[in-house]
């Protein structure tokens, strides 16, 4: 039995005991609570720490492309007095346009350069000097005197589009302290474009040329409208096939797959292959689509159906949820008067849930925008100065453009290379704007 | 005809099969009062119409061109004297290849034979005789379905049910097509992987410690080929996503932490979408950063401490996907840690832990299931990226775990034996296959495992 007594007798026991581990405790708390907020401070650091790595990559991944690649935007040109003597042209005023086409511009070009430098003595020095003037303006020239025949024969003043080392050199690129053996611009070539620079014959002027031409052997001539078509095309044939059936495949695995083995099945597929790298994709381009079916290597008909294949998870997946979240309220007031399954989809789910869809798509159609793996399997590797007219036409895309320019090492193509990647992110930027800013709306309904 | 042009004819003829049963609704119904006796909407008749006329022929149409190169394959070859036939494989495609560059008109007859140019004519006129009878068939299977379609319109026809039960076939064949491509993709590398075994046993192919496919350029060369052993390979890509994962784990796994834990919600939603801009950037641009700005700078720091790096260091690589992949350890950790209940927070600091000491000793190993299975995620996207280890890492296998030294990779290979002009079948082009074989498997089994791990963590807090 217990008496009152004993309760609180054991009770005031129990306090000093505890009051005495208390006091204890208290103590290696009180010591040990500086280190621990000190450690709590520390794990606070390595967050920040961490999340401004991410942003110091970031930083040096923009600021590495753009400073390299802006000065591909512009191009210097040096101006030239250019006799278009009839007897080295090898054409008159009433030659064919044939004979016009194949005259020998280089000699004419070539010619003014020498009375521009008359010391310039020595087969290794002339070729120095033809070297400030790129191939691009024989071909302007042609052009020109194509255009004006009657023009044969005068001195004419042109705008000649400078060599892409003479070019680099214009732009301030070139380092001068640098033994001459280790640069491209010699020394000579130095005082001349100096020369040039000082009387005013040398201009650096926008590439327009980046943007209108395809791919060259030469930097100063290249561009990126072929690939730009290249991928124009190869997105389209990928649009026209995964987005249908992208939104086809959410619409059926959302409101009509019953639960069984067989929508299981679909549904661990589309999850797989939303993993599956992609250059697997492009192995079963090259084996099924180009060995099998025998379609075109290189055409971006087959580029598409490959990317299409590898976009077709991330629109479905997306379309999925887009559709998923349209309220049941409006499925069941369609439902309720009178609607079928299908018209109550198509009808009333479909444009709802259009915004998330829209969003998937472009998402989609970012990544294949950026995708070059599966590409190279299928030839979409290739030289292609000419834009391509159809989906059938060899061809090749941006990100591959990409990786054919960095593989050259002159200086020239490394800022094309970098300015084509500033296009790319461009394009990607606005995709993803454009799908953010849907994906707002979306959320505002 | 031309294959855009018999598309175009079989829309316009789809179009009008549809205008066609849309009236004969009408007509239908007038005889029975008026078109409330149709049982659908006379637009639905219409769909109906055009649904039976233009499917089929769409369907046919593209067998058709899917095996049209293959029959006149067949047929050309069939025609060709014994003495061709009995030709290598691959010497017979560059002789196929000729006859149909003569035939489509892209070289001159110089460079072929008599027989050649006989094969060419062949086939030009098996290719002419093929458009006239795809086209006729096209024509008469549209005729047909719309005129079987036209007879059944009547106003008891359930047309609008009729027209959801082949919508829903449709919808379930788009859906089917992710199967398809599975099956697709393991029976084309399995195809050619099997052939590649035939002639290199799967045990030197496992097993082999030295990798030099170059020597096997000529079928003939088989016997004193070069090896295909793919550990060097292995190890190669192992060391790369190692170097990628000690970037990408802690850096994405803090930040996922101090993003879910600490930061205001400001913070959160303006630097989470910048990070993820890293997601976004193509791989060749990474490619590209790697070689001539990470390689570079990596060697120089090298040479600055006496220390002799490659100028395609695993390191570069490995550093620069590290980079590409933190945004996918991050938003994967952060979606798991976010999973966490609340309740365990609140307990653990009810009880005076501090906030680190929650994150560590409760979060954490709580999510540790779901962080695993998100790694695992990311290893599998390492071993499958392509274009950073093209571009920056190297062509030679070395079986070494020096991250400085050069490092081949499976994904480097597979793209070195395949870009170029290749004969199909030689064992260099199928050791391609091969390992593209063992890297879906690799990868398959990775995203297995990690999908599974983190489902299963997913319910525990459901």
């Amino acid at each position: 039995m217990w008496s009152e007594n004993t309760v609180s007798n054991m009770n005031k026991q129990i306090d000093s005991n505890t009051d005495r581990s208390t006091n204890r405790n208290t103590a290696v708390i009180a010591a040990s609570l500086k280190k621990r907020y000190a450690r709590e401070k520390r794990f606070q650091w390595y967050g920040r720490l961490a999340v401004l790595t991410g942003f110091i990559f970031l930083f040096l991944l923009l600021a590495d492309i753009v400073s390299k690649g802006t000065p591909a935007f512009t191009q210097s040109f040096i101006k030239l007095s250019i006799n278009l003597d009839p007897e080295k042209l090898g054409v008159d005023a009433n030659s064919t346009e044939n004979e016009l086409r194949q005259a020998n511009y280089a000699a004419v070009i070539k010619r003014s350069l020498r009375k521009k430098f008359p010391e310039v003595s020595g087969r290794k020095e002339k070729r120095r000097l033809y070297r400030l003037i790129s191939i691009g303006a024989e071909y302007k020239l042609r052009d020109y005197i194509v255009a004006h025949p009657e023009d044969i024969g005068k001195r004419k003043e042109f705008w000649l589009r400078a060599h892409s080392e003479a070019d680099s050199y214009l732009k301030g690129q070139v380092d001068k302290n640098t033994p001459e053996a280790d640069r491209r611009v010699k020394d000579n070539q130095v005082n001349w474009l100096n020369q040039l620079h000082k009387e005013g014959l040398t201009d650096t002027r926008f590439n327009t040329t980046f943007f209108t031409a395809g791919d060259s052997r030469e930097p100063e001539l290249a561009g990126i409208k072929a690939a730009l078509f290249g991928s124009f095309f190869t997105l389209s044939v990928t649009f026209l096939l995964s987005f249908p059936i992208g939104v086809f495949a959410a619409i059926y695995l959302q409101e009509f797959a019953p639960r069984n083995r067989l929508t299981d099945l679909i549904e661990i597929n589309i999850n797989n292959l939303a993993a599956v790298p992609s250059i697997v994709f492009g192995l079963l381009g090259l084996a099924v689509f180009i060995n099998f079916f025998g379609l075109p290597r290189s055409a971006p008909l087959v580029g598409g159906i490959v990317l299409a294949l590898i976009t077709l998870p991330t629109i479905i997946i997306t379309s999925r949820t887009a559709i998923q979240a349209v309220s049941p309220s409006i499925r069941e007031a369609a439902l309720a008067i009178g609607a079928s399954k299908l018209q109550t989809i198509f009808h009333h789910v479909l444009p709802v849930a259009m915004p998330g869809i829209f969003t998937g798509a472009i998402i989609g159609m970012a990544q294949a925008l950026g995708e070059s793996a599966p590409l190279l399997m299928i030839g979409m590797v290739a030289f292609i100065m000419d834009v391509p007219g159809s989906i059938m036409d060899s061809s090749t895309v941006l990100p591959i453009q990409v990786y054919l320019w960095a593989d050259n090492p002159e200086h020239g193509f490394m800022e094309k290379t970098s300015a084509a990647i500033m296009v790319l992110l461009l394009f990607l930027i606005i995709m993803n704007a454009l799908a953010i800013y849907l994906r707002k709306r979306f959320e505002l309904k | 005809m031309q294959t855009s042009t018999i598309f175009l004819a079989l829309i316009i003829l789809t179009v009008i099969s549809f205008a066609l049963g849309y009236k004969r609704s009408h007509a239908v119904a007038a005889g029975h009062g008026g078109i409330k006796s149709l049982h659908s909407l006379p637009r639905h008749y219409g769909y109906m119409t055009a649904l039976w006329a233009g499917l089929p022929a769409l369907l046919i149409l593209l067998l058709w061109m899917g095996f049209e190169q293959r029959v006149l394959h067949s047929l050309v070859l069939a025609s060709l004297p014994e003495s061709v036939q009995s030709m290598q494989e691959s010497q017979l495609g560059l002789y196929y290849n000729q006859i149909v560059s003569f035939a489509t008109g892209n070289i001159d007859s110089s460079q072929l034979n008599a027989d050649q140019i006989g094969a060419a004519s062949y086939f030009n006129s098996l290719l002419a005789s093929g458009r006239i009878i795809k086209s006729a068939l096209v024509f008469v299977i549209i005729v047909f379905g719309a005129g079987l379609a036209m007879q059944r319109i009547r106003p008891s026809f359930r047309a609008r049910n009729n027209v959801e039960n082949i919508f829903k076939w449709v919808l379930f064949a788009c859906s089917f097509i992710a199967v398809l491509t599975t099956a697709g993709i393991v029976l084309s590398v399995l195809f050619e992987a099997v052939r590649f075994f035939q002639v290199i046993p799967l045990t030197d192919f496992l097993f082999g410690l030295e990798w030099s496919p170059q020597m096997a350029i000529r079928a003939d060369q088989v016997a004193a080929s070069g090896s295909f052993g793919f550990v060097p390979l292995f190890v190669g890509t192992m060391l790369i996503t190692l170097v990628a994962m000690l970037i990408a784990v802690p850096v994405g796994l803090m930040s996922a932490i101090y993003m879910s834990e600490y930061a205001t919600k400001r913070f959160r939603t303006i630097s989470k979408p910048m990070l993820e801009i890293l997601a976004g950037v193509p791989t060749v641009v990474y490619g590209f950063f790697a070689a001539l700005t990470v390689a570079p700078f990596i060697r120089n720091l090298g040479e600055s401490f006496g220390l002799n790096v490659s100028s395609e260091s695993a390191l570069a690589a490995g550093l620069v996907m590290g980079i590409m992949i933190i945004p996918f350890v991050m938003s994967l950790s952060d979606d798991i840690i976010t999973a966490v209940p609340d309740a365990m927070r609140e307990a653990s600091l009810g009880l005076g832990a501090t906030m680190n000491e929650t994150i560590r000793k409760v979060v954490l190993p709580a999510a540790l299931p779901g962080i695993i299975g998100g790694i695992l995620l990311a290893v599998s996207r390492a071993i499958g990226e392509t274009m950073i280890v093209v571009m920056a890492a190297g062509l030679s296998a070395k079986l070494t775990i020096n991250p400085l030294e050069a490092v081949t990779t499976v994904t480097v290979q597979i793209v070195t034996l395949l870009v170029g002009d290749q004969e199909f079948d030689s064992p260099k082009t199928l050791a391609a296959f091969a390992l593209g074989l063992s890297l879906f498997f690799v990868t398959l089994l990775l995203n297995v495992i990690a999908l599974y791990v983190v489902r299963k963590y997913r319910e525990q807090y459901e």
